[in-house]
């Protein structure tokens, strides 16, 4: 029961057959914990935003259920769709409508009486105050994209989508956004995010679901994730460039690199024997002489790739 | 229910509507002076009355419904195809309304657009001809009811329109020519027997005739039919539109 009462989202058995036969989503299930930042990585076509769009009412699921806050998203999407704000992925706004407007506009059809002073600090926090009287039509693209979030946050959602937030967006916004974020993360807001930028999963979220085919392949704590999927490089810089790998080290799982100035040895990072300090010995007997030796992290997106590279 | 969501959508509307204010408030006015002018004085001058009403005074009910017809329909279907369009449908899709709320505001305010540029029609229709009204409720009532009826089917084409051309398409093919064959400018009792026969199948001749009655007390078909003729069509475009939003029919995949 107390399990209950953290989770955000609850999805369970959740599958999408389009008319056309396109099986967008296969049998999904997972539960998103009130606060924290979930990251959905999948490449394009993956299901990611027809998961978000069930979640939000704007697709109907074909088999599965889906509650927000408790509430399930079809026989009770009044008291869910209240909990919910969705930055969606394209930038549809009302051309001809100003800033403050638009976001008036979003706040009072969600069914929030009027309260221009949260709005107000709304735009401020966003950058768009300034902005407030000037027609969408005539915005950046990053502006508009600035007014999206606006618009899903001027209701007070405790459940925020963003769909692909950062296609399109310079490297200031990114990080206005990620500010964003983290701010409603402390007010308790559950964020969950798509995106096939690994590094910004990487950089933000808590926890990390990889959905490809419209199956969700892992969901899994970020740390947890790294510890257990993380592979490690030893990179061995040589003093003198070797045309071959000595027949002595090629039991190990090493690589020269094209210059023929390095190897690199990758291993597990997480096994009972690394098999560095025999390496580095055997590399000595071969009198292979070393330059300088450095270690680099497998990112999330080697790991992304991995995975998916796997189930294909 | 959200009334606070109805008044938002029925709002918006409504400024959008104050926002070309031109193209819809004095269009009107300079098209029924230029029917007036046309109709009313340069042909009119030729017929002497009509069922006992002057020509100029006879044409005013079918020149109010065609502006009102029209008006409904362009409006409320522009406003839900604009969303669709633009991609802001997803907006109201996820917001926690239900599909009266979202009929309510959308052709709450087409119909609201209608009823003033139906008056405006009638006001301007009295700087060219003495009109009495027989029976002002049951106008007021016939007027309300088509802009709703009209409001309505405008919202069944504006989601079921893919394009432009299907949103122009339908009140220019199917609208306009109904209401032209339907008793606009002439007495259904002025045509051949045969095509009197024919008329009868168009649904807008019973809206004609029923507003026409409200005005000199005159009609082509009993006042009863009329009036059940247009509770009956407001009431199927409610279904209709009740099963798209069941169904998700074009607006929800």
């Amino acid at each position: 029961m107390t399990e209950n009462l953290k989770i955000a989202v609850s999805v369970s058995g959740l599958s999408k057959t389009y008319n056309n036969g396109l099986i967008a989503l296969n049998d999904i299930s997972l539960d998103i914990m009130k606060g924290e930042i979930l990251a959905l990585l999948g490449s394009n076509g993956a299901g990611k935003t027809t998961l978000i769009s069930i979640i939000c009412g704007i697709v109907n699921p074909t088999y599965g259920v889906v509650k927000v806050g408790g509430y399930n998203v079809i026989y009770q999407y009044r008291d869910a769709r209240r909990l919910v704000g969705l930055v969606p992925q394209e930038l549809s706004l009302e051309s001809f409508e100003t800033v403050f407007d638009t976001i008036k506009f979003s706040r009072g059809l969600f069914g929030k009486p009027r309260d221009n002073c949260y709005l107000e600090r709304t735009l401020r926090q966003l950058s768009l105050w300034d902005k407030r009287n000037t027609p969408v039509l005539e915005l950046s693209g990053g502006m508009k994209r600035r007014v999206l979030i606006a618009k899903a946050l001027s209701h007070e959602p405790r459940v925020l989508f963003l769909d692909e937030p950062t296609a399109g967006v310079d490297v200031q916004l990114r990080k206005d956004m990620w500010k964003i974020v983290r701010c409603l993360r402390e007010t308790g807001v559950t964020v969950i995010l798509t995106t096939h930028y690994i590094e910004e999963a990487e950089l933000i979220a808590d926890r990390i679901g990889v959905i490809d085919k419209g199956k969700l392949l892992l969901l899994d704590d970020k740390s947890v994730l790294m510890k257990k999927m993380g592979k490690k490089e030893l990179q061995i810089d040589l003093q003198v460039p070797i045309d071959v790998i000595p027949n002595s080290i090629l039991k190990y799982n090493i690589k020269l690199t094209d210059d023929h100035e390095s190897l690199i040895y990758t291993y597990e990072k997480n096994s009972d024997r690394l098999g560095i300090s025999k390496l580095l010995g055997d590399l000595a007997a071969a009198g292979v002489i070393l330059k300088d030796v450095s270690t680099r992290q497998t990112s999330l997106e080697e790991i992304f790739v991995d995975l998916v590279g796997e189930k294909k | 229910m959200s009334f606070l969501a109805i008044q938002t959508i029925y709002i918006y509307e409504m400024r959008r509507f104050l926002r070309t204010l031109f193209q819809s408030f004095f269009s009107p006015i300079i098209l029924t002076s230029l029917y007036f002018i046309v109709f009313g004085a340069a042909i009119g001058s030729k017929i002497n009355t009509v069922d006992g009403v002057s020509y100029g005074a006879f044409i005013v009910p079918g020149l109010i419904m065609l502006n009102v017809m029209n008006e409904s329909t362009s409006n409320a279907s522009f406003g839900i195809f604009m969303p669709k369009f633009e991609g802001t449908i997803y907006e109201i899709l996820s917001a926690p309304i239900s599909f009266y709320e979202i009929v309510l505001g959308y052709v709450g305010a087409a119909a609201t657009k209608s009823i003033i540029i139906g008056l405006v029609v009638l006001g301007t229709a009295y700087l060219f001809v003495e009109l009495p009204i027989a029976h002002p409720g049951i106008m007021l009532f016939f007027l309300l009811m088509t802009c709703i009826s009209f409001s309505l089917l405008g919202f069944i084409i504006g989601i079921l329109s893919k394009n432009w051309e299907q949103l122009q398409v339908m009140p220019l093919l199917v609208i306009t020519p109904l209401v032209f064959l339907g008793g606009s400018f002439y007495s259904i009792s002025m045509l051949p027997p045969v095509w009197q026969y024919i008329t009868m199948f168009n649904p807008v001749v019973y809206l004609i005739s029923g507003f026409r009655w409200s005005f000199f007390g005159i009609s082509d078909v009993p006042i009863f039919i009329s009036l059940v003729a247009i509770i009956f069509f407001t009431a199927g475009c409610v279904m209709i539109i009740w099963w798209i939003f069941k169904t998700g029919f074009r607006i929800k995949q």
